[in-house]
């Protein structure tokens, strides 16, 4: 990793470099000050900052969906401060309402609760008693399907759940990781479901196509799934910095592209699995597959510690290398790093690519771990989940980390729920899709909670006085 | 979206009607002003030497059949019958002509083509496609009316969701959660119209549904100022965990009761509906069908044609000029993203009432994202939107019956034709698709 690119600390860029990157380089010296204030989460504020005063378009990513250090600013010491400021708070507090409000769901739906809910003036205590049950009933449930079961048989049964989170994690995770970098550069990488498939569908070739040696054949597996998953997300980059193309739409198109290929693949005889009529590849050779990481009882695989290797190689990239500092900086600022002299086209392509490797690995991960063959579900939903993961992350390698292993504790757990309490798994949807938009929208968490710093109440936001900044725009 | 540095500036005076052929006479003096590429007839000039390739020298050597009249026809036309190779050879010159004509004006006076040109040229090429994959199948016949029909059929809810793209764009309002709304469109139009026993209740709870999930997404990106991309990521994801949950935990417990509501009638108009091939497609739809055509022009008129729209227009491409004049910017995105979304969710009904009559996980299957990618076909323009629509349409419906005619090119690819089509669109390769200028910006007034 680090002989191709000498690591340069980020804050020390080439010396001709260092009159330019001002407008990175002002806001460098105390990124705290600015934005881990509670003003940070007001909205206009927040405008001002992605806009420099309205001066240009805003960049893809909002500066408050990234992890809240700018260019130049040391990351990982503030981590515990941030869980005492307000980004932390809000954080658990969305959490915290999203689980509520899905416990709600549950128990408006619960069988009991309706009957209960019939003779409400009755024996009101009734009702909330069943509300109470049917929704702790669901979450007790799917903690043991996630975590720890005590019902099981010995230790190793007992935390079975937690090895089965760490392994629906893992392509959360690095996919997650992928669309993470592509935020910090401001760029919307929705391709990652279509990166996998491209990984996988190149990975599971190898893995049983070609007969090579123990630990080569693997090797070559992994390499064939990160380059399969980076020309995805490269050619989308090059389409990006050439014509101007939005990443969204053609990352979108790009997802169903892939789709069909697969498709088209698993219905011809390189791929379909001979004597079989269903869309299933051959499964791939013992040489081609993930070592187990604690034997056969469970199935978590190496890839679980490729998704740690990679979390640590996106936080040195982002935080280390001049490549990380230049990804930042055109996520920052586009124009601005264009007058340093950085080569916007070159950093899009490249974050692209990257991005597209690590959500190769996921899916490499899929096919050489997880699955062990290809079908036409290789990557269920996990590119769509690996946006809110690097959301709920706010973008940053840790806190996508942490993000995936939250989620991947959901997924699992949700089987368990479903077949105890027969609470359908989609309530993680939902669960998940309202943590993201709590998270990104601060100012309703303060105002549910009654947290509102100022007097003033969040609602006229856009009028604040901080908007004054944004005035002369026109 | 924010584009990359060749985007207009904003402060350019942006033209009122980027994409409406009606503003023609105006425009040819602008046109001469931005710089014309090669890239358009270079791309015509490819695809145009692909179709001379394949569907010509390469062309089967069969006649492919196309029957015209249905049954109900009250006049029958014969079928069209084309020989495969000849009309491949034939169409595929016209082809390779309309290209070097784009290339000599361009070379030469450094035109751009006309605009009819590369619609002229789409639909050449669809009939030179189309004479190949029937001729090259192992039945070559099919019904052209059927086709058109099945097209015109399977495009509804692409129209309506594209026509909310449109709404909530010209106004400066990225939507990626028309799938979203579709889909909350198609729940509740089952439940309620199940509850109900009208599925005419339905229709209309499917359009507050599918108002209600905009107003999440007004909310959120305007109040609140959260990127307006994320929003529609998450809000599609929260639509389909919601309705996936309901759908398992209410409507499978009584699908008698609340998953089965019952078809809207196709409303056969008589006389009219005789008329071979358009006829069907015109006069023999549902409530949601015969919405649709009114909904596009409808909503063409009300953009470019009213006070309203051109408000709406000026609020899309330049915020702080329309707030200077007095109109209420961000009241105005609110409202138009909350139309987009009933519009949307009455598409979202065509699944539930017209298509299939209950209501499974998922049913909306992408259309939303093939809505988004027919707006941007389109241009941004209600007409645009609704033959992009149709293109996509033809492509899902032709699809199946390549399938069961069983031709050489594999289902799939028909199938991942739209969205390669939308990546050379934005990719700039056939014509420039500009969305407004503040599309996707959050306007916080100073």
């Amino acid at each position: 990793m680090s002989e191709n690119n000498e690591p340069r600390h980020a804050a020390g860029p080439d010396p001709d470099r260092i009159p330019a990157t001002q407008p990175p380089k002002s806001l460098a010296p105390d990124p705290d000050a600015n934005l881990e204030t509670p003003a940070e989460d007001d909205a206009a504020y927040v405008t001002s900052l992605d806009t420099a005063g309205g001066a240009h378009q805003p960049s893809a990513v909002p500066v408050s969906a990234q992890s809240g250090s700018l260019p130049g600013a040391p990351e990982e010491e503030s981590l515990l401060r941030k869980i005492f400021t307000g980004n932390g708070i809000v954080t658990i507090l969305a959490v915290l309402l999203a689980l509520i409000l899905g416990g709600l769901l549950i128990a408006l739906t619960d069988e009991v609760v309706g009957t209960t809910s019939t003779y409400l003036f009755a024996r009101p205590t009734d009702f909330l008693a069943a509300v109470w049950s049917a929704a702790t009933g669901s979450y007790v449930a799917l903690f043991q399907g996630a975590v720890f079961n005590p019902r099981g048989v010995g230790a190793a049964g007992q935390f079975a759940p937690l090895m089965e989170t760490l392994t629906i994690a893992t392509p959360l995770i690095t996919a997650g990781l992928g669309v993470a970098l592509a935020f910090r550069a401001g760029l919307f990488n929705i391709g990652a479901q279509g990166q996998i498939i491209m990984a996988g569908i190149l990975a599971s070739w190898v893995g049983f196509a070609l007969d090579l040696p123990m630990g080569l054949h693997l090797l070559l597996v992994l390499l064939a799934g990160v380059v399969g998953g980076a020309v995805w997300g490269g050619i989308v980059g090059v389409l990006k910095a050439r014509t101007g193309a939005h990443e969204v739409i053609v990352t979108i198109m790009f997802n169903y592209i892939a789709l069909y290929l697969l498709r088209y693949l698993l219905d011809t005889d390189l791929f379909q699995r001979p004597g079989e009529s269903t869309p299933i590849s051959p499964v791939l050779d013992a040489s081609a597959v993930y070592p187990l990481l604690f034997g056969s009882q469970y199935r978590l695989h190496l890839g679980f510690l490729l998704a740690i290797a990679a979390t640590v190689f996106v936080s040195w990239l982002l935080n280390r290398s001049t490549l990380g500092f230049e990804f930042r900086a055109v996520g920052a600022n586009p124009k601005a790093a264009l007058t340093a002299g950085i080569n916007v086209s070159r950093a899009t392509i490249l974050v692209m690519t990257i991005a597209g490797g690590l959500a190769g690995l996921a899916g490499v991960a899929q096919v050489a771990g997880t699955e062990k063959v290809l079908t036409d579900g290789v990557a269920a939903t996990y590119g769509f989940d690996a946006i809110t993961v690097a959301l709920l992350g706010r973008s940053s390698p840790w806190g996508t980390f942490a993000a995936g292993l939250l989620f991947g504790a959901f997924r699992a757990g949700a089987v368990q729920m479903q077949i105890q309490t027969g609470t359908p798994i989609d309530i993680v949807l939902v669960v998940q899709s309202l943590i993201v938009l709590f998270i990104a929208a601060p100012p309703l968490i303060r105002a549910i909670f009654g947290l509102n710093p100022r007097k003033k109440k969040a609602a006229p936001a856009g009028k604040s006085q901080k908007a004054v900044a944004t005035g002369g725009a026109a | 979206m924010s584009t990359t540095a060749t985007s207009p500036v904003p402060g350019k005076p942006s033209k009122p009607q980027p994409g409406t052929p009606p503003a023609d006479k105006n425009r040819k003096q602008t046109v001469s002003a931005k710089p014309v590429t090669w890239k358009l007839p270079v791309t015509l000039m490819a695809l145009a030497t692909v179709a001379f390739i394949f569907f010509g020298l390469l062309g089967p050597q069969s006649t492919a059949k196309f029957g015209v009249s249905s049954g109900g026809d009250f006049f029958q036309l014969p079928a069209i019958e084309a020989p495969a190779f000849l009309s491949g050879i034939v169409l595929s010159v016209i082809l390779l002509g309309l290209a070097g004509y784009a290339l000599v004006l361009k070379a030469q006076k450094n035109q751009r083509p006309p605009r009819w040109l590369p619609a002229v040229f789409t639909v050449v090429f669809v009939v030179a496609f189309l004479i190949w994959v029937v001729g090259g199948a192992r039945t070559p016949s099919i019904s052209l009316a059927g086709l058109i029909a099945g097209s015109v059929t399977l495009a509804v809810p692409i129209v309506f969701g594209s026509l909310s793209g449109v709404l909530c764009e010209r106004a400066g309002v990225v939507n990626i959660a028309i799938e979203g709304q579709l889909l909350g469109g198609a729940f509740t139009a089952a439940l309620v119209a199940s509850l109900t026993h009208n599925p005419y209740l339905g229709l209309l709870a499917a359009a507050v549904a599918g108002a209600l999930v905009s107003m999440v997404l007004a909310l959120f990106s305007i109040k609140y100022v959260v990127n307006q991309i994320i929003v529609g990521v998450v809000l599609n994801v929260l639509v389909s965990g919601l309705t996936g949950f309901l759908f398992s935990t209410v409507m499978q417990s009584d699908p008698e009761k609340y998953n089965s509501p019952g078809r809207l009638p196709i409303i056969d108009i008589p006389v009219l509906s005789g008329i071979p091939v358009i006829g069907p497609i015109l006069f023999k739809q549902s409530v949601v069908g015969y919405l649709m055509y009114v909904a596009v022009a409808v909503i063409w008129i009300a953009l470019f044609k009213t006070k309203w729209g051109l408000r709406v227009r000026a609020v899309g491409e330049h915020p702080q000029a329309a707030d200077t004049l007095g109109i209420k910017v961000n009241a105005t995105r609110f409202w138009n993203v909350t139309l987009g979304g009933a519009v949307a969710g009455i598409g979202g009904s065509f699944f539930t009432l017209v298509a299939i009559d209950s209501f499974t996980k998922e049913i909306s299957g992408g259309r939303g994202f093939i809505a988004l990618a027919a707006m941007i076909l389109g241009r941004w323009n209600p007409i645009g939107a609704f033959f992009a629509a149709l293109l996509f349409g033809f492509a899902d419906n032709l699809q199946s019956i390549v399938t069961i005619i069983g031709t050489p090119v594999p289902s799939q690819f028909m199938a991942m034709l739209p969205y390669v089509v939308t990546v050379f669109a934005v990719a700039g390769l056939v014509g420039r698709s500009r969305p407004p200028a503040a599309d996707g910006i959050p306007y916080v007034k100073g």
